[in-house]
């Protein structure tokens, strides 16, 4: 159990700071890596979303409502051989004359090459860097390739689904940076002062945890003005799911303050004349650190899932804005799903989202006390 | 000592059910605006004759143009007496409304609740005592699936399959004959017949929390020195197992009531609305989007209470299971 | 006041044989690890002998936990017994049939109704921690009944008659109503008593107690020893008693089996390995013991060259009550006095020993002098070297900042007192960089030679305490205390958490600083022993008063006080010819 620590094994262990040592216990976790690597992954996907998607997520097209989703092929067999290029089989549009009903059937000898850093639509990355190379794009510009399927308006799912990664984790990301400010500064105040302030904060946090947090989060969205901008909406959204969610941090952040405060070795820095600040900066904080991001990556689920909840219900971001939560409002109809099953991708997005911030939440959580299995 | 601490619990919930209602109101009367701006703007619309005479009158009654804590006493001393004021949107009063839609909600919500103790209790034991096993592996992996997906998500695709490979439609909790029927025993079963969808639908996060909470609570208490010394008493396995380890790790179990229940009751809303259920959750949507706020605030009102309720009914049994709660 | 037990001290010698109950023979018990099987008890033989106390003493890590727990079958997964016998005779006792009744418990399987029904019955248990031994949520009644009806058949009735019987036996008051109590409803003594009563409930042949009093005051250990003879007396068991206290060995034990790295060392009669050890570890033992049951004669030396100076630190009238009120409803007259009223003064150059059991208020005093509570009122007057003199109870800012550079302080956890998150150049030099003496690489020297001076090496510095062993990290500790030349410390059970062969090397490196520094300490403990070898003077504290102060000398060999005279007769001492603890004082405040 104790192995890493045991100094006669591992003499690194003896220079090992802290961070080092987690990184350690962190390493044998082996789900939690697998979490760390998806959602950075994901992260990356947010980051670069103009790169990654071939398509302007918004640009419909008549001709491919609810195209389905193609298989992408890298080797290319003709007559003459075979080659590496990646490709895709095109399919063809039908209107029944009588029904007006149209089917898509797939087109034997036609196919579409795709190129990899190719130019496509020009965007500005994060709205601030233009560029015009995307990651794969068709050959031939006016070719257009669906990976994903397309939706009701002829939008192609990949490039929705990419922009919705990025709205969606920066939302977990933002709204529990704000969740995790307040919780902090009441959770700090609280245990540092304890008495009637700690107290009242006590019963704030008792009575916030004693609401029930959906019927809250709807009322409070459905009372935002419908004619926001999306970026005002986005931060009023964010901000309302963090102020539900702070209460659970700040209980954390209190109840490892008190803990602490009562420790020795926070006593010992206080009687070496270290001024209040340094107490908690230099002394407290690094202890409450782990712990904090661990609480915080598993706070960040919750999260997405509620921006999500909120969003298909029309409540959360509204369209223009692209979420995971705005993109399953498609499917919320059960004949668009009966047609379009593809529509259920952004769904598969939360599921794995959601559990890799699970499993490196866990992973950080038992490594953020390295001492505890020294002891233990 | 019990007793005490019963009363103590019961009066602590007073101060909260005041909190909650002025909460609940200040919610719906966050939106800019008041439904009777809504209401003649809509009517506006539809090139109807706006009878200001009438919307005064139905200004003055709820005293809208009044401060905010005289619009609350009236609403407040309304609803201690049973009066939860007038849906603008259905035109007659919200008590009719409601009642039917939280006595389903809160139907659907114990079911869940059973279902959910009767799949993670045993589960979550199994899990603990066979730490590492194929089965165990299994049970964690699923639980991890029932925490990641969505309840509304799961929902959609239970519908599709149904849909698409059955022919049938899974949503509601009636068949159509018994929908608009009067209570009676064939409508009972036939919300027996129905109800399981949504309740497995339900089920499936919650019992995966709960088997997690329990296993690792269990792992916990499996660990410690008394667990021994009751071993070293004689005990077979399964009798100390049950009488020390469970007995203690059943504590999460009875707080569930506290928080899995208000979950359960708030967490069906959209779930409710998916499968579109006469549930309070479709009924408080619409409300909440047509700004008909005294309905919504019904609503909300009763939602609250219903959690600070949970809460107090769990507290109260935990302190029933462990003394050292009420020695406190 | 105080009321003297009549002594029934047990002959040493002319003991006649007498039959042995359990044998145990070259009993292997390992536990599978990834490095391989790591063998926690190898190779151990020892027999149990009706009426007789068996001692198993060790150190931490020395397997003799796992040994208790082989016998029992019931060692934490995944650990087994891979070798040996482990032979109960159970014709030797009351309940065998027939002249040969032998079974082999290490042969039985962990979960079968054979063991099972040999647990509890045959052999019985008590564990270290009385608290976490029991379940919390079920009545003591309910705990000790289980027992008896599982073994035997009998009524719910009748087996709660029994359990209060027992409770009576063991000697707790008003048995007819414990029995329907909670375990936290009682104090740790009471709460073993209830375990004892427990392990008694079917009249075992062989009690095996496992560190039944480490986590008890010495009164209350004296009180559970001695009722552990009563019964052994009364009911003729065998007793395998696991201890690392060695005064507790020599009080209580017919035999000894000394125990290291699960291996068996040495095994005898208690004359035999007092007297004649032959193993050094076990020779190291004791001289460990023998070391500290005396003055230390540097300390003497060193008072006769050089007396003691006038008070440095003058302690008046000192109190300290603690509000346990809390949540809204509040009930008046709960105060605790953990501090009642203290008198005190501590010359230049002196140790002071502050002697006393939990609660007394010795920890309390020690963190009042340093401001880390508030005192309630009273004064503490320090004599600063400027001939300035301040009262700490009151002083603030910067007057409060420069009286906390004099007094400093040495903890008694070595665990949590060293920043597990701070290096040891980081955390000695803590004191040094935020007062502003030293930076840079004027730091890294100063905390070089305060490192040296406590005896640890100059590449420690990089290292984070996780590298040290208890010792160790106690002389960080004490590295940091010095390091901004202090004139007072204020040492808190400096030396509970280590192991006794440290614990001299402990004190004779702070004899030896206050030589080169001119200290005057302030040393608190539950252990008497550590004072008599440290301390000049002893105050001994109860409830929150001081009872007695004095010349350790003759507070220690002729205490005036009934409660000091309760406390020292009450520490069993390391010598089984004076086996004096049994005919100990009692004393009860108030009485």
């Amino acid at each position: 159990m104790a192995s890493v620590l045991d100094p006669r094994l591992h003499t690194d262990t003896e220079v090992a700071s802290q961070w080092r040592l987690m990184w350690w216990s962190f390493r044998r976790h082996t789900l939690a890596m697998v979490g760390l690597v998806v959602v950075i992954m994901l992260y990356l996907t947010g980051v670069f979303a103009e790169f990654l998607a071939p398509f302007d997520p918004q640009s419909a097209s008549s001709r491919h409502v609810y195209h389905p989703p193609q298989m992408i092929h890298f080797i290319d067999s003709t007559e003459d051989g075979w080659r590496i290029k990646p490709w895709v089989q095109a399919y063809t549009l039908e209107r029944d004359p009588f029904t007006l009903q149209t089917t898509f059937n797939l087109d034997e000898g036609n196919r579409i090459y795709l190129t990899f850093f190719g130019k496509g639509t020009p965007y500005k990355l994060m709205g601030l860097f233009p560029g015009e190379r995307r990651f794969l794009v068709p050959e031939n510009p006016r070719d257009r390739f669906f990976l994903f399927g397309a939706d009701r308006l002829g939008r192609d799912m990949l490039s929705r689904t990419i922009f919705g990664t990025r709205v969606s984790m920066s939302i977990g990301l933002v709204g529990v940076t704000l969740s995790l400010m307040l919780g902090v500064l009441l959770g700090g105040i609280s245990g540092y002062y304890g008495g009637w302030v700690d107290m009242g904060i006590q019963r704030l946090v008792e009575f916030v945890l004693s609401l029930p947090t959906i019927p809250i989060w709807l009322a409070l969205t459905a009372s935002l003005p419908p004619d926001w901008p999306p970026l005002t909406r986005y931060f009023a959204i964010t901000l309302i799911l963090s102020l539900v969610g702070w209460t659970e941090l700040a209980r954390v952040v209190r109840g490892r303050f008190l803990a602490l405060r009562a420790e020795d070795f926070v006593i010992a820095a206080r009687l070496d004349g270290c001024s209040e600040k340094r107490v908690i900066f230099r002394h407290m904080l690094p202890s409450l650190m782990s712990h904090m991001i661990a609480s915080v990556t598993l706070a960040i689920p919750v999260m997405i899932l509620a921006e999500t909840a909120l969003s298909f219900l029309g409540l959360g971001l509204l369209p223009p804005t692209i979420s995971w939560g705005v993109l399953l409002k498609e499917a919320q109809n059960i004949r668009s799903i009966a047609q379009a099953p593809w529509l259920f991708v952004p769904g598969a997005f939360v599921l794995v989202a959601v559990l890799a911030l699970n499993f490196l939440g866990d992973g950080l959580r038992d490594a953020a006390d390295p001492y505890a299995q020294e002891r233990g | 000592m019990l007793l005490t601490y019963i009363v103590k619990r019961i009066i602590w919930t007073i101060p909260f059910l005041f909190a909650v209602s002025l909460v609940s109101f200040a919610l719906i009367q966050a939106p800019p605006g008041d439904y009777l701006t809504t209401f003649a703007a809509t009517l506006a619309q539809s090139g109807d004759m706006v009878d200001e005479q009438r919307l005064e009158a139905l200004r003055t009654r709820y005293g809208l143009d009044q401060p905010f804590i005289v619009q609350y006493w009236k609403w407040i001393s309304g609803v201690l007496q049973g009066d939860f004021g007038i849906s603008f949107e259905w035109q007659q009063p919200v008590s009719h409304l409601i009642w039917e839609r939280m006595a389903l909600s809160v139907c659907l919500a114990l079911s869940t609740l059973l279902f959910t103790w009767a799949i993670a209790f045993p589960i979550g034991i199994y899990s603990a005592v066979r730490k590492y096993s194929i089965g165990d592996y299994i049970v964690t992996t699923i639980g991890f699936l029932g925490l990641a997906l969505p309840n509304f998500l799961l929902a959609l695709v239970l519908m599709y399959v149904g849909v698409v490979y059955f022919g049938a439609n899974v949503g509601g909790l009636f068949s159509q004959e018994y929908q608009m029927a009067p209570w009676s025993w064939a409508k009972v079963v036939d919300l027996l017949e129905h109800i399981w969808i949504p309740v497995v639908i339900l089920g499936t996060s919650s019992s995966a929390a709960l088997i997690r909470i329990m296993r690792a609570n269990l792992l916990d208490e499996l660990n410690k020195p008394y667990v021994t010394t009751a071993r070293a008493k004689g005990l077979s396995e399964f009798k100390l197992l049950i009488k020390y380890p469970v007995r203690l790790a059943l504590n999460p179990f009875v707080s569930t009531i506290g928080w899995a229940f208000p979950q359960l009751i708030s967490g069906a809303v959209i779930t409710a609305f998916v499968l579109s259920l006469p549930t309070a959750g479709p009924l408080l949507l619409q409300a909440l989007l047509a700004q008909d706020m005294y309905l919504a605030g019904a609503f909300i009102l009763l939602l609250c209470t219903l959690t600070v309720v949970g809460m107090l009914v769990s507290d109260i049994l935990l302190a029933l299971l462990d003394p050292r709660i009420r020695y406190q | 006041m105080a009321t003297v037990t009549p002594l029934r001290p047990k002959p040493l010698a002319q003991r006649a044989e007498a039959p042995v109950v359990l044998e145990v023979e070259g009993l292997v018990t390992a536990f599978p690890t990834r490095h391989g099987l790591f063998k926690a008890v190898d190779d151990v033989s020892f027999a149990l002998e009706a009426g007789r106390t068996l001692c198993v003493v060790g150190e931490s890590g020395s397997g003799k936990s796992v040994t208790a727990r082989s016998i029992l079958q019931i060692v934490d997964t995944p650990g087994r017994i891979v070798e040996g016998r482990i032979l109960l005779h159970r014709h030797r006792t009351s309940r065998g049939k027939g002249s040969d009744d032998t079974v082999d418990l290490a042969s039985l399987e962990p979960r079968s109704n054979a063991i099972r029904a040999i647990r509890g019955r045959d052999i019985a248990m008590i564990f270290q921690e009385p608290m976490s031994s029991l379940s919390p949520v079920h009545t003591i009644g309910n705990q000790i009944g289980e027992v008896i009806r599982l073994h035997e058949h009998v009524s719910k009735k009748a087996a709660r008659a029994r359990s209060i019987e027992l409770l009576r036996q063991v000697e707790i008051p008003t048995p007819e109503t414990a029995v329907d109590r909670y375990t936290f409803e009682f104090s740790g003594g009471m709460r073993q008593r209830a375990m004892i009563a427990m392990s008694l409930a079917c009249n075992p042949s062989v009690l095996i107690a496992d560190e039944p009093t480490t986590a008890l005051d010495v009164t209350t250990q004296a009180e559970i020893l001695g009722l552990i003879k009563r019964l052994q007396d009364d009911h003729g068991m065998a007793v395998m008693f696991i201890t690392h206290d060695m005064g507790v060995v020599a009080e209580i034990a017919d035999a000894i089996v000394v125990m290291r790295h699960g291996k068996l060392v040495e095994r005898g009669s208690v004359e035999k390995i007092f007297f004649e050890p032959q193993h050094d570890y076990t020779k190291m033992l004791l001289q460990a013991v023998l070391d500290l049951d005396r003055p230390s004669e540097r300390r003497l030396e060193r008072r006769a060259v050089q007396p003691l100076g006038p008070p440095v630190v003058e302690i008046r009238n000192l109190t300290k009550h603690f509000d346990l009120r809390h949540g809204l409803f509040k009930r008046k007259g709960h105060v605790l006095k953990a501090l009642d009223d203290v008198d005190l003064a501590l010359r230049m150059g002196e140790n002071l020993g502050i002697v006393g059991e939990s609660g007394s208020g010795k920890t309390t005093l020690g963190r009042c002098l340093l401001r880390v509570h508030d005192p309630s009122g009273g004064a503490m007057l320090y004599h600063g070297a400027n001939g300035v003199t301040a009262d700490v109870a009151t002083a603030k800012g910067a007057e409060l900042a420069a009286v906390r550079r004099d007094i400093r302080m040495i903890f008694q956890d070595p665990f949590a007192s060293l920043n597990p998150r701070m290096n040891v150049a980081q955390i000695v030099g803590e004191p040094l960089l935020v007062s502003g003496i030293a930076s840079g690489a004027d730091l890294r020297k100063r905390v070089g030679e305060l490192l040296d001076l406590v005896g640890l090496p100059a590449n420690a510095m990089e290292r984070y305490p996780h590298a040290f062993s208890g010792g160790q990290r106690q002389r960080i500790g004490i590295a940091r205390a010095i390091a901004l030349e202090p004139r007072v410390i204020v040492a808190d059970e400096a030396t509970s958490a280590l192991d006794v062969s440290l614990r001299t090397q402990v004190l004779d490196l702070l004899l030896d600083l206050q030589e080169r520094l001119g200290l005057s300490f302030i040393f608190i403990s539950h252990d008497i022993s550590v004072i008599r070898y440290f301390c000049d003077r002893v105050a001994v504290m109860y409830r929150g008063q001081v009872v007695e102060v004095g010349e350790t000398e003759d507070v220690c060999n002729d205490p005036q006080h009934g409660y000091t005279k309760a406390l020292l007769s009450a520490v069993p001492h390391p010598d089984p010819r004076h086996r004096g603890m049994l005919g100990r004082h009692r004393y009860q405040a108030g009485a």
